[in-house]
């Protein structure tokens, strides 16, 4: 069984079709570059991996279940136990600290890993000095290692990131790359980058290249 | 990690504004709860104080004030009565019982009142020390006037004349505490009660026992008698022309309230004439022997029913047949309570303004602090968290907020009302006390928690209908 199936996925913003993938699988464990100029759809196609948008057709299976068949809250709980999600700005819960925020995303997937799980996630992170610091105190590496975290805590078996390397130079870059590759690597979870960045092909077993699934 | 952890974060990210909303709901809470205690245990002591009493006699003036003063020991008294006109009515076969007041003097405050056991049984009063009086001049005092006046069982003291600080002191005459009443909660333990024989005695020198003639005479040609009645009486003219050789006829005429004209008046005068504060007597002639039992006067009479049935015809009667006025506790009281309640009915609603607005700046909070963390809805959605979860997380902060102000409103209202029951007892006799919960405050926190669910809600719809995609691609 695939991690993640897609066959015949179209979607549109109005008349405008942003997402027309006809296939596209992942085996457990499998690493994949989804690579694409920016407004090409990458995001949109991201969203509808994670169950956040609505395909006008097509399919998309994750883990063997078909999203379509999930509605309401039995997605959010889907979403929330399979899925690590790491967004391009990260959006970290700002009232909260480091810690906070990782064990809020332990206790919305129900997976009660609990403090001591979190916190050796945090030291393997080499974050654990700012557990105790808001978002706002942290540098663009240390937010984005504390979102990777949260992505992870709770073990899920496909974990999705939406522009990584955006805001990072050429060293930076692999480095993220590196680390998002090892920590989900180490879980054995598949995992989905989508970006427009050229370098980080190859820097992952496959490269997709958006544009040219159509 | 709890959602109530979550929400008391979100609300911290935002001190200022959240301690602004807890303390205009505070604020709310705390009038409202300050109005309920003092209105509700007012209208008890009222009703406890006029327990028992049906009907009262007193002079001619306002039922209101009639009722105040013989009642409560509130208001200065219309003016005196003839016991024994007082007494035939007592003798009604429709009357249960009777009990005389005989007002006009104070210590320290606190009303000596001429009167009869029965009085005490009224309220059912016992001895916490000492005994009941047994002869002239002989008092017993209630708890709290004993406690704040110093009184104890063997103490003397000299009445006043007025019912405030600073009348003329009968000092060559003076009471002797005999016992010391427990705690009734009632207007009792506000006063010092005496015999009736003790008021006439210190008041009608000519057939005193206790003083003579002469003492007497020197003793109120050294009156000054505005002094004497304090701040209730303006005496206006001081004549002469009632100086026969007992001085016991006068001519007293006053109007109701704060200020009392008497215009005329000698300087050997009856004292009876000064416990009414409000004059309004027809030419007292005294024989040139001072007062037979007939001729006594007491302020007022205290009359039991013995049946409710008599209150269709007896007070109507009275008040058509005879020089008194026969007013009703129950009726009068209830006007009293209607016209203090308008005053309380227009402080509930400012008060109720009060956190209509703290619900509106909740509202305004939430919904201000939603806009800046759209972000973070959209990413509680993708961790897991439902709709319903969003929408009882933002619910919860504008229950917390809330919840807060009651708390501290409570808390605040309830010492209000203690620290300034405590004043009032000690600079007005009136008792409340803050250490009281009433039924009708946890239907308060129901309603002011309604308040705050009805601020959160809007905000809390719009965190149930984010719409995570757009969101997360156009949030900061």
């Amino acid at each position: 069984m695939n991690a993640v199936e897609v066959e015949d996925l179209r979607f549109a913003y109005g008349d405008e079709l942003t997402v027309d993938v006809s296939k596209f699988a992942l085996e457990p464990g499998q690493s994949v570059a989804v690579i694409g100029p920016s407004g090409c759809g990458k995001t949109s196609f991201l969203h509808l991996l994670a169950g956040l948008l609505r395909p006008q057709s097509g399919s998309v299976r994750l883990l063997g279940q078909d999203l379509a068949e999930l509605r309401g809250a039995s997605m959010d709980r889907f979403r929330g136990k399979n899925l690590g999600l790491v967004l391009q700005r990260f959006h970290l819960i700002k009232a909260l600290t480091v810690r906070e925020n990782v064990l809020l995303a332990d206790k919305l997937a129900r997976a009660k890993a609990g403090g001591d799980t979190v916190d050796t996630l945090l030291k393997r992170l080499n974050i654990d000095a700012v557990a105790q610091h808001k978002p706002s105190m942290l540098s663009q590496g240390q937010a984005q290692r504390a979102a990777i975290a949260r992505a992870l805590v709770h073990k899920p078996p496909i974990v999705m990131a939406d522009e990584p390397t955006s805001a990072l130079d050429d060293e930076h870059a692999a480095e993220a790359i590196g680390l998002l590759r090892d920590a989900v690597s180490e879980a054995g979870a598949t995992l989905i980058v989508v970006t427009h960045d050229q370098r980080v092909r190859g820097m992952l077993d496959r490269d997709f290249d958006f544009g040219a699934s159509a | 990690m709890s959602w109530l952890r979550l929400a008391l974060a979100n609300l911290g990210l935002s001190r200022l504004t959240s301690a602004v909303n807890v303390l205009l709901m505070a604020l709310g809470t705390a009038s409202i709860v300050l109005l309920l205690l003092v209105g509700n245990q007012l209208s008890d002591t009222m009703s406890r104080d006029a327990r028992g009493i049906d009907l009262v006699l007193g002079a001619k003036g306002s039922p209101v004030q009639l009722v105040l003063s013989a009642v409560y020991h509130a208001d200065v008294p219309t003016g005196n009565i003839d016991l024994a006109e007082a007494e035939r009515w007592a003798e009604d076969p429709r009357i249960a019982n009777a009990i005389p007041l005989s007002l006009g003097d104070s210590f320290r405050g606190f009303r000596i009142v001429g009167t009869t056991p029965a009085y005490g049984a009224l309220y059912n009063a016992e001895i916490a020390n000492g005994r009941w009086w047994s002869g002239s001049m002989e008092a017993v005092v209630g708890a709290t006037a004993a406690s704040a006046a110093g009184l104890e069982v063997g103490s003397t003291f000299a009445g006043a004349h007025g019912f405030t600080d600073g009348g003329h002191s009968h000092d060559s005459a003076l009471y002797r505490v005999v016992g010391v009443l427990d705690r009734t909660g009632s207007v009792l333990d506000r006063l010092v009660l005496t015999s009736l024989d003790s008021v006439w005695d210190l008041h009608e020198p000519a057939t005193s026992t206790a003083r003579s003639k002469a003492d007497d005479e020197h003793d109120h040609d050294e009156h000054d008698h505005e002094d004497e009645h304090g701040d209730e009486h303006d005496h206006d003219e001081h004549a002469d022309e009632h100086g026969d050789e007992h001085g016991n006829e006068h001519d007293h005429e006053g109007e109701h309230g704060d200020e009392h004209d008497r215009d005329e008046h000698g300087d050997e005068h009856d004292h009876e004439g000064e416990h009414g504060d409000e004059h309004d007597h027809d030419e007292h002639d005294h024989d040139a022997h001072g007062h037979s039992d007939e001729d006594r006067e007491i302020t007022a009479m205290l009359l039991s029913y013995q049946s409710p049935v008599s209150a269709v015809s007896l007070p109507r009667q009275i008040n058509t047949t005879s020089n008194l006025v026969a007013a009703a506790p129950a009726v009068e009281v209830t006007r009293v309570l209607q016209l203090i309640g308008v005053g309380l009915d227009g402080l509930r609603a400012f008060a109720w303004i009060l956190i209509v607005s703290a619900g509106l700046s909740i509202f305004a909070a939430l919904y201000g602090s939603l806009r800046t963390r759209r972000g973070d809805i959209a990413m509680l959605r993708c961790l897991g968290a439902t709709r319903w979860e969003l929408f009882f997380a933002l619910l919860l902060e504008g229950l917390l907020l809330t919840l807060m102000g009651i708390l501290l409103g409570l808390l605040a209202g309830h010492v209000m009302v203690e620290v300034l029951g405590g004043w009032l007892e000690q600079s007005r006799g009136v008792s409340f006390t803050g250490l009281i919960w009433l039924p009708v405050e946890t239907a308060l926190i129901a309603g002011l928690l309604a308040v705050g669910v009805a601020a959160a809600a809007i905000p809390a719809i719009q965190a149930y209908r984010t719409d995570v995609a757009k969101t997360l691609a156009e949030a900061p």
